[in-house]
Formats: C-alpha cells, sequence, structure tokens
C-alpha cells in the first residue's frame, strides 16, 4: 500500500486544488443562484482570463499575482457586458434559450481563441512552480499554498459584499423573488449583469492563482467546467457554502483517484460523482429545492 | 399526412437523390456524405429535444456506442457490417433507454438534463479512451475491403443513397410523431409536463419512448460514420462536437419540425465550408461561425429557417 506520507500528501495537494476549483464553482453558483440558469459559457470564460494572465506576463511582464489588479476588473467588466448585451437580450428569458446561448457564446469563444492562439499550449515562463515550502515533513509547492489561501480569502469577501452591502442585499431579494425585487426599485436587468460580473471576476481570480502552476490553451478551461458542473451540483446550486465545501471534497476525491487509478481513469471519480449526486439527490448537500 | 406536407419532404430527398449523379466531384460527394450524417444524428436529436423539450447535450454516447458496436463487432467477433449496423442501433437504444431511465425517473429536466447527459457521454469517453476492446487512445481501424457483406462500395454514391434511406426513414419517423397520438403526448409532456399528466398521459413512458426513438436514429448516425472514415476514437465517437452538431442543426434548421434537421445541417455544413474558403486555413473559424449563428438563430428566428421560410410565404408558424 501507500506510504501515509503520500496519502497526506495527496490528500492536502487535492485540498488546496480544490480551493481554486471551489473559487471557480463559486462563479457559477453564484449565477445560478441569482440568474437560475446554467452558464455553458463558463469554460470558455475561464480559458479567456488564462489567456489574459498569460497575456499581461508575456507582454507586459507582470507578475500573474500582480496581473490579478487588472484582469479582476477586466473580467468583470466582460461579464456585465455579455450578460446586458448579448445573453439577456437574445435568450428573452427562457431557460432552454439561455442554455443554449450560453452554449453557442462557449463555442465562439474557444474556437475564435483557437483562430488567434492555435491550440499550441503555453505556460508562464518562471520558476514560481517549483518553489517548495517545508511543513514538517511535507512539501507542499508555494503557488498551490497561496492559491488556497487567496481562494479561501476571496469566498469570505464575496459573502461579505452579498451579506453587509446594498449590492449584496440587491441580489439576494433578485435572486429570492424576482418580481418583487422589482416592484420595490431594484434594477433586475443591472442585478443580473453585476451577479454575471462577479462571477467572470471569480474566474478571473481563479484564472491568476492557476497560471503559476498550469498551462493554457484553448481547451484548457472545458477541462474545469466539468469539474466545477459537479462541485456546484455536489455542493447545491446557489450556495455558497455548498460550493466551498463541493470544490474541497471534489479536488480531494479528484487527488486520491488519479493516486490509485492513474491519470487516464482518474477523472472519472469526479463525473461518478456527478452522476450519482445528480440522480439521487439533485439539490446537492446544501441545496433547497426551488 | 396531406399531400401538401408531404411536398416539401419528397422534393427533398429526390433532389438529395439525384445530386450525385450530375456529375458531382468526389470532395463533394464527401461533404454530402457527412452532411447527411450530421442531419441524422440532428433527426435523432430533434425527437427527443424538439419534440419533447428535453436537451440533451450529450447524444455523442448514443453515435459513439452505435460507432464502437458496428466497430468492434466486425474487428473482434467477425461479423458482417450488416449485423454490425444493426446492433449498433439496438445497443444505442438500449443506452438511451437507460439513460432516460435513469435520469427521467430522478426527475430531471431543463438545465439538469443537459448536464447529466453531457456527464454519461463523458463517461463513455473515458472509458472508451481506456480499455482494449475499444482499442485504447490509439482507436480502431477498419479494414478497407470493397464488398456488400462489409458496407463499403467502391461507388461512394451507393453508401451516399444508403445514408440518404437512413435519413428518409428518419424524416418519416419525424412526419409520423408529428401526426400520431404518441407524438401528441410528447408535445403535451414537452408543452406542460403536470398538465398532461393530469389528462392521463404516462410521461415517463412517453419520454422513454422519445429517447429510445432518438437514441436509435443518433446511433446509426454513428455506425453509418465509422463505415464511412473507417477510423474511430474515442474522441471522435464520445466527443463533444458530435453532441454540439447533433443539437445545432435542428436548432438552426427549425426545432421540433420534421425537415429543420436536415435543412439546418446543410446550411451550418455550408456555411462551415464557405466561412473556411473564406479565412483560409485559420482552425475553429467554421465553429465561431456556427456559435454566432446559434445565438442569432435564439435570438431573431426561433424557429429556425423552416420557420424564416413558413414565415417568408406568409403562413403562420406551425403551432407546437
Amino acid at each position: 500500500m501507500y506510504a501515509p506520507q503520500i496519502l497526506i500528501e495527496a490528500a492536502l495537494n487535492g485540498l488546496m486544488t480544490g480551493a481554486v476549483y471551489a473559487l471557480i464553482a463559486l462563479g457559477l453558483t453564484l449565477v445560478y443562484g441569482v440568474l437560475h440558469i446554467i452558464n455553458f459559457a463558463h469554460g470558455a470564460l475561464l480559458t479567456c482570463a488564462m489567456f489574459a494572465v498569460w497575456g499581461a506576463s508575456a507582454w507586459l511582464r507582470l507578475d500573474p499575482y500582480a496581473a490579478m489588479l487588472a484582469v479582476v476588473p477586466l473580467m468583470f467588466g466582460a461579464g456585465y457586458a455579455l450578460q446586458r448585451c448579448v445573453i439577456g437580450p437574445a435568450s428573452g428569458g427562457s431557460d432552454n434559450n439561455i442554455l443554449l446561448v450560453t452554449l453557442g457564446l462557449s463555442i465562439v469563444l474557444e474556437n475564435g481563441l483557437l483562430a488567434i492562439f492555435r491550440s499550441d499550449t503555453r505556460t508562464l515562463d518562471s520558476d514560481a512552480a517549483l518553489q517548495v515550502v517545508e511543513v514538517g515533513p511535507l512539501l507542499l509547492s508555494t503557488p498551490r499554498l497561496i492559491g488556497f489561501a487567496t481562494a479561501l480569502a476571496v469566498t469570505g469577501l464575496l459573502w461579505l459584499l452579498l451579506e453587509r452591502t446594498d449590492t449584496g442585499r440587491a441580489i439576494r431579494a433578485v435572486a429570492r423573488e424576482k418580481l418583487g425585487a422589482r416592484l420595490v426599485g431594484i434594477d433586475v436587468d443591472h442585478v443580473y449583469a453585476v451577479t454575471f460580473g462577479l462571477g467572470c471576476a471569480c474566474l478571473a481570480v481563479a484564472a491568476c492563482l492557476l497560471m503559476p502552476t498550469f498551462y493554457v490553451n484553448p481547451r484548457s478551461g472545458a477541462a474545469f467546467v466539468l469539474v466545477a458542473f459537479t462541485i456546484v451540483v455536489l455542493g447545491g446550486m446557489g450556495s455558497i457554502a455548498g460550493a466551498l465545501v463541493g470544490g474541497l471534497v471534489v479536488g480531494v476525491v479528484e487527488s486520491f483517484s488519479g493516486l490509485f487509478l492513474g491519470d487516464s481513469l482518474g477523472q472519472i471519480g469526479i463525473f461518478l460523482i456527478f452522476i450519482l449526486v445528480l440522480l439521487v439527490r439533485p439539490t446537492g448537500l446544501f441545496g433547497v429545492r426551488g | 399526412m396531406t399531400r401538401r406536407d408531404a411536398l416539401p419532404l419528397v422534393a427533398a430527398l429526390a433532389l438529395l437523390a439525384v445530386l450525385p449523379f450530375c456529375g458531382l466531384p468526389g470532395s463533394a460527394l464527401n461533404f454530402l456524405v457527412t452532411t447527411l450524417i450530421i442531419a441524422l444524428a440532428g433527426l435523432g436529436w430533434n425527437v427527443l429535444g424538439g419534440f419533447g423539450g428535453q436537451y440533451s447535450f450529450g447524444h455523442a454516447a448514443f453515435f459513439g456506442t452505435g460507432a464502437y458496436a458496428t466497430a468492434v463487432l466486425q474487428l473482434r467477433f467477425g461479423w458482417n457490417a450488416w449485423g454490425g449496423l444493426a446492433a449498433g442501433i439496438g445497443l444505442g437504444t438500449l443506452v438511451g433507454l437507460a439513460i432516460g431511465y435513469l435520469s427521467f425517473r430522478a426527475g430531471l429536466r431543463g438545465s439538469y438534463f443537459a448536464l447529466v447527459t453531457l456527464a454519461f457521454a463523458e463517461v463513455f469517453r473515458i472509458l472508451a479512451n481506456a480499455a482494449d476492446l475499444t482499442g485504447g487512445a490509439a482507436g480502431l481501424l477498419l479494414r478497407l475491403e470493397p464488398g456488400l457483406a462489409t458496407l463499403q462500395f467502391s461507388d461512394r454514391r451507393l453508401f451516399y443513397l444508403l445514408v440518404l434511406a437512413f435519413v428518409g426513414a428518419a424524416l418519416l419517423a419525424s412526419r409520423w410523431i408529428e401526426r400520431s397520438r404518441f407524438g401528441a403526448h410528447l408535445i403535451a409532456v414537452r408543452e406542460n409536463e403536470e398538465a398532461a399528466r393530469a389528462l392521463g398521459v404516462d410521461a415517463l413512458r412517453v419520454k422513454l419512448g422519445a429517447i429510445a426513438l432518438s437514441a436509435g436514429i443518433t446511433a446509426a448516425a454513428g455506425c453509418l460514420y465509422v463505415q464511412h472514415f473507417l477510423y474511430l476514437d474515442a474522441g471522435v465517437a464520445y466527443g463533444t462536437w458530435i453532441s454540439v452538431e447533433a443539437l445545432l442543426a435542428p436548432i438552426v434548421g427549425g426545432i421540433g419540425t420534421a425537415l429543420g434537421p436536415l435543412v439546418g445541417a446543410l446550411a451550418l455544413q455550408g456555411l462551415g465550408e464557405a466561412t473556411k474558403l473564406l479565412a483560409g486555413g485559420v482552425p475553429g473559424i467554421d465553429l465561431v461561425a456556427f456559435g454566432a449563428c446559434l445565438i442569432a438563430v435564439i435570438a431573431f428566428a426561433p424557429q429556425g429557417v423552416v420557420g424564416l421560410v413558413r414565415r417568408l410565404r406568409g403562413r403562420r408558424p406551425a403551432e407546437a
């Protein structure tokens, strides 16, 4: 069998990756909770953010963590505009239409990136990926540790934003009762777009945290999006705590199934969880039936 | 079926049947075969998605099962191609029933149904990519061996006519759905499942019937695909591309109409070739056009090309 140290390291690695997964899922779950739509363009938008981080590093020589200051507002703006100018008007409010519009969007974005950057895989040319911290007998990768801490902090900030600010209150009101919110004078279309923008901002943070240890090509977001769907479904659609717990669980499961089953079959553990949760308890661990 | 309804259908089929005998170059024939295979997959999707309102994002699960069954039975078990074709359709139907039973029993619809079908297709892709039976990541190669038993013809036009026959059969099935009691039940479930149930429609059974027929038709497309290209790997068989193509064709052509998937497949593949010609070799540019087309159709022409034509001819769009 495996030495305990390997198992502990696998668990910790899983937790650290899981926190970044949680951040990606957070964007998805927020959009679902408020707009009641599944955003199929989430993966493609993550790829866009990753290319933005890569571009900032390759052309502007920006550190990926510093790039956060530019990429986050950029993605927020892009998300706001997309919801306001494309998704909202094109879908006319029908759920199935929104599903298809976001699918169309993901096809356009992914292949647009393919047309511009071709299918080459790109990484940041820095040695940050190799730095490690010693914790007792364990070696932990520094960028992953930073990713873990930042992801948790951003989740906390988002929670504060939703709970303590007027914008957050408006978002929660729209999520609960759209018509009522409109009646008390909340601009629902604006709130929708802000929410979508926040979802994209989460992706921008995730992209900055991923790029030091990961690579980007036009398809790399797709790998994360099914994982993010799994997390959201597992945690309960629309639940922020659920996304965080779901993300950590999925990170650990992926890490262990990769360890036991090898890389090619490793991902199957996630999909099996996904299908099982959908079939047995589609409301997830923290969800309430809508 | 009234004569006026049958006319566009018969005309389209007759035109497509005559086309290859008008001195078409080989590349154009290839294009038509691929387009018809995608149209067939789309006709399958349309049964469940168009008439039944259950949007699947994972029809690759059926397409790939049909394709793999056809290839594996010939290569590993020495079946002839016709047997492989029949078994492929049968297996695809069974997979459809199984996925349908699990997800409809769990009450999944809308986005949830889309997600679970997507996940099933991904599980199949990962398994096919790892298993020895399916040739793993290297894929399967069928021997080039023209003959009636291997379903490979030295005259490609014959294979084209075979694909067209399948498309014709699927069109007839769609027309039958539009006219039959089963179809009326299916459409009632799409419009309002609770109300349909209150009127005594067995919603689960109707949806299972729809997904079985839908999966069978799309599986047939998979079987014909592997017979045409003689090569298969997990990314082709169970990849997202075919799930997306199967859904784009009916939506762009006219969702829930019999001719929609065929019209949509022809329009989209034509558009793809045109953009490729114009943009010259830039990868992905045809798919950018597809995605933009999808958004535009949903925004401006929810009944697709067929709906546009109907509107231009001054007829009211068909009551769903």
